[in-house]
């Protein structure tokens, strides 16, 4: 039930805003922002009820949806959707509170938002193959309406872009779920029957042609070099909260897939391969810090270091399923280790957007050489931005080096190489980073920022909210390792 | 003579006569009346196909007529559709001094394509497509004063006398090697003595011939120019309800063809072909209705993955089914749309749609995101179950044609989805009446109600 309810009231609250009596602006926005704190609530309820010690998939609903196909309206949460989903329905408050032009179309832009969460959520608490489907496509549309009318710069051009791409990612998923359902007898798209029954076991091509389809599916979607070229468009265009919301939760869904699906429905396929994902991860991690250094647009550059920081994930999971027995402990920190980035990458890559969301609505522009010098003139974005951009390269005692420390002391367990490489990732991140910091906040300030404001209450308010918790991430990851941890050893097959 | 296994063909055809009649004695002020009496017979007609079901397959009439599933579901879908055509049309036509006879050509146009539907016998098919087609002339060219209609209507004329001469030619050709135009001889001569070069032959004609009434290559070239030229209620019934008749009919025809022959890659190649032509040629359309005619093109290849792995997998006709049916809401939808906006066609016509005509502009955006396939609207199950048909009859190919025409048509409707949600409106936009509004709506919400209940479709179709 409550589960539902967490998917039930954004839809609700969708629907009242699109074709309810026509709120004003300011109540619109309010209207939005209790209804996206109802499902963090009940995720937080759901978080306490959640037992680690019980089974893999908890407070489970299942209802017949279409039976003749085995589909159902099936959710459930193990600790790893239940830390995915709590820290979406966070970042969409923080979005939906973040200060936005809409436009004079609040209830729209807030309808969408409400959608695109509705979306979310459903993705990550899905436990129906083709329900995952349902919400991996619409959070599509929630994502194409939103950046085509609420974006800048060529907006319809970055939502078409957007939205054809990762089609072309969403129906090579589809193809991979036909070739496992058909696989499997009798026809269902439970995952719990198709994680317990590996049906593509032992059938060679096939199951590697399925696995590429899912690979090619979530890899588009996270992105993975070299399908990431939809990415800086669609960043760069968005509107700053969509934008947050683009890296922080979209993003997630392509990793949560690849764990989700191919990772736990085919697992000795996925093993074969393992080490091919992890070369194409380290590709990702390397290429993408490097790219994003060579970036003079602040939200460009951001949007480069998120491939870098799903490069990390990637890796993270790759390693995890390289094998189907031995080396546990290794595969265990790998995989834990991505299931925290995910978690800290959402929190610090979303701040990072809504940063920029805040510079542009001040300069409007992102070309990072035209600040310079706004440490004094504003304290409060100068304080947060650098506590992101710490965040995001690592910096120990938050949550990013949390989990990329997880992720690494895996993978040296498991592919040494690649890990002595990857650190290579970390390096150029906090090059970039720093020298970005220096650019924005010190030096000269050119005259024309002479009245830059600071961050407003709602602004600082978000932004504090959301670093917090990555320095509780990084300083105390206890509370979250508690549910992450039996879920990971379950799934890894170490009991 | 079973008669009452044909009643509800017969209730049309009273209704189309009576309304010939009642027309021709009436003045212009009464001519709408005819709008009631097709509903009407079109009412009837729907419950007594409705009492038809439930009961075992069977041929009834010397065995020419299908009283099966496919039938039955073929002719509820034609039966809705046209009176959804019905009900779309009184306002559009107002202007017209004599439109009551065109109710009349309405009930016929699917008469011929429950005809074609439910055929067993080669001579009825051809009266079926046949009975489709003379009334599918005038329907497009209806508006007689006007060129772009006369131009659709010739066009149909003409490709479709090429295209029924060459069906003709088919079936004679299977009726020299058979001896038989009753679908049960023709299946059991065939199985005994089997010519693989005169059936291919033959099979090639026939494709051609009902590629004609499905809207498929090679015969498709008429549907983009019905679409924009023909009235536009006869255009949605044009568009929609003799690729019903006619995909049922080619389903019931290829599975006369022995096993051992294989035919199926020739449905697949024309299956595959006629998706990218509609789909390449939709892409940089201007005109919304012509557009819609290029994606129903593509739409047909669609139809006829189906009907390609229809031996080797027993899915493969429930998904024909429920397909048609997200293909005809889908279709109406956005066709009534047009209609209700008073026929506006132009692409650019249609910017900031959205902002004046908000449920306008979300039936347009619903139907074309129901073709595109999104969940969970009627459409992506209609396609679903297509896929899984052809995967499991191994046609993987096809598939994955299917999927990169997927795209492409996304790029088109979305040509028509942003400029409608993106751009600022014109100063005012008119339209058409309450009813039309209504039609519009009906249609809209069964897009996203056949998705989410589309468990009921599915059970009707594999009853």
């Amino acid at each position: 039930m409550i589960l539902t309810a967490t998917v039930a009231i954004p839809l609700a609250g969708a629907l009242f805003l699109a074709f309810g009596p026509r709120l004003p602006d300011p109540i619109a926005r309010r209207f939005a922002l209790a209804t996206a704190i109802a499902p963090l609530l009940l995720l937080i309820g759901a978080w306490f009820r959640f037992d680690p010690a019980g089974p893999q998939f908890q407070l489970v609903l299942d209802v017949p949806w279409v039976p003749s196909l085995g589909m159902g309206f099936r959710l459930g949460v193990d600790g790893i959707a239940l830390a995915v989903a709590g820290m979406s329905a966070l970042l969409f408050v923080g979005a939906i509170a973040y200060p936005v032009d809409t436009r004079g179309m609040a209830r729209q832009y807030y309808a969408w938002m409400l959608f695109l969460e509705m979306a979310s959520l459903g993705l990550f608490l899905a436990l129906d193959l083709l329900l995952f489907y349902v919400f991996f496509d619409l959070s599509l549309v929630g994502m194409y309406f939103l950046i085509g009318r609420w974006g800048h710069g060529k907006p319809r051009f970055a939502a078409l872009k957007f939205f054809i791409y990762t089609l072309v990612g969403s129906l090579a998923l589809l193809l991979g779920i036909l070739g496992l359902y058909l696989a499997t007898e009798p026809a269902t798209f439970d995952m719990r029957v198709l994680i317990e029954q590996q049906v593509l076991a032992g059938s060679g091509a096939l199951a590697g042609l399925v696995l590429l389809c899912f690979v090619i599916g979530f890899a588009i979607k996270t992105p993975l070099v070299p399908f990431h070229t939809w990415l800086p468009r669609a960043h760069v265009d968005a509107p700053a909260p969509a934008s947050a919301l683009l890296a922080g939760v979209l993003l997630k869904m392509g990793t949560y897939g690849l764990l989700r699906i191919p990772f736990s429905m085919m697992r000795e396929t996925f093993a074969v391969w393992a080490p091919w994902l992890a070369v194409t991860a380290l590709v990702s991690i390397v290429y993408g810090a490097l790219v994003a250094l060579g970036q003079a647009d602040l939200k460009r550059r951001i949007a480069y270091t998120s491939i870098n920081h799903m490069g990390y994930t990637v890796l993270g999971i790759a390693v995890a399923g390289a094998m189907l027995e031995g080396n546990e402990a290794a595969r265990q920190l790998a995989l834990t280790g991505a299931v925290l980035e995910m978690v800290a990458h959402g929190l610090i890559t979303g701040s990072l957007f809504l940063v920029a969301g805040s510079f542009w609505q001040r300069g409007e522009t992102y070309e990072i050489d035209a600040y310079g010098g706004l440490a004094a003139q504003a304290p409060r974005l100068a304080l947060l931005t650098i506590v992101a951009a710490f965040a995001s390269f690592g910096l120990p005692g938050m949550a990013g080096f949390v989990a990329e420390l997880h992720i690494f002391v895996g993978t040296f367990g498991v592919y040494p190489w690649l890990a002595a490489i990857g650190l290579l990732g970390i390096v150029i991140t906090a090059a970039l980073f720093l020298q970005m910091l220096q650019q924005l906040f010190f030096g000269r300030r050119p005259r024309r920022w002479a009245d830059f404001p600071d961050l407003d209450f709602n602004e600082s308010l978000v932004l504090g909210v959301l670093l917090a918790l990555t320095i509780v991430i990084g300083v105390y990851p206890g509370f979250l390792l508690d549910a992450i941890v039996p879920s990971v050893r379950w799934l890894i097959g170490a009991g | 003579m079973p008669i009452a296994d044909l009643l509800p063909e017969l209730v049309l055809l009273a209704g189309a006569v009576f309304i010939i009649l009642f027309a021709s004695f009436s003045s212009h002020k009464y001519q709408p009346v005819c709008a009631g009496l097709a509903l009407l017979a079109i009412g009837i007609a729907i419950v007594l196909a409705i009492m038809q079901g439930g009961k075992p397959p069977r041929l009834t009439f010397f065995d020419v007529w299908a009283l099966d599933t496919m039938a039955i579901y073929a002719k509820l879908l034609i039966l809705a559709s046209g009176a959804f055509t019905v009900v779309l049309s009184p306002r559009w036509m107002a202007t017209d001094r004599r439109h009551g006879e065109y109710y009349a050509l309405v009930l016929f146009c699917l008469l011929g394509s429950i005809m074609m539907a439910s055929a067993t016998d080669s001579m009825e098919l051809i009266v079926g497509v046949l009975l489709s087609s003379v009334t599918g002339y005038p329907l497009a060219a209806f508006h007689r004063a006007w060129a772009p209609s006369l131009e659709a209507g010739m066009k149909y004329f003409l490709i479709g006398a090429l295209a029924n001469a060459l069906l003709v030619i088919g079936i004679v050709l299977m009726f020299g090697l058979t001896g038989a135009t009753g679908y049960p001889d023709i299946e059991r001569e065939l199985e005994r003595h089997a010519d693989p070069v005169i059936i291919i032959t033959a099979l090639a004609f026939v494709v051609a011939g009902l590629s004609f009434k499905l809207g498929a290559f090679p015969a498709h070239a008429w549907l983009p120019d019905v679409a924009q030229g023909a009235p536009a209620p006869a255009a949605a019934l044009l568009t929609v309800v003799p690729k019903i008749g006619a995909a049922i009919a080619l389903t019931r025809f290829v599975q006369l063809l022995p096993d051992q022959l294989e035919w199926a890659w020739v449905v697949a190649a024309f299956s595959a072909l006629t998706m990218t032509l509609g789909n390449l040629a939709a892409l940089w359309q201007q005109d919304l209705r012509r557009l819609l005619g290029w994606s129903a093109v593509s739409q047909s290849g669609y139809a006829l993955m189906a009907i390609a792995v229809v031996d080797s997998s027993d899915q493969a006709i429930p998904s024909l089914l429920v397909f048609l049916a997200a293909y005809a809401t889908a279709g109406f939808a956005v066709f009534a749309a047009v209609i209700y906006l008073r026929g506006r066609t132009a692409l650019q016509h249609y910017r900031g749609l959205a902002r004046v005509r908000p449920w306008t502009a979300i039936a347009i955006i619903l139907a074309l995101l129901s073709f595109v396939g999104i969940p969970p609207l009627a459409g992506f199950f209609g396609k679903f179950l297509l896929f899984r048909a052809t995967l499991d009859g191994g046609y993987a190919w096809l598939v994955i044609v299917a999927l990169a025409n997927t795209v492409l048509s996304l790029f088109y409707y979305l040509r028509v989805i942003a400029p409608m949600v993106f751009d600022q409106p014109p100063a005012s936009i008119s339209n058409l009446g309450r009813r039309t509004a209504l039609a519009m709506l009906a249609a809209t919400v069964l897009v996203v109600a056949l998705g989410i209940w589309v468990q009921k479709l599915i059970e009707f179709a594999v009853r």
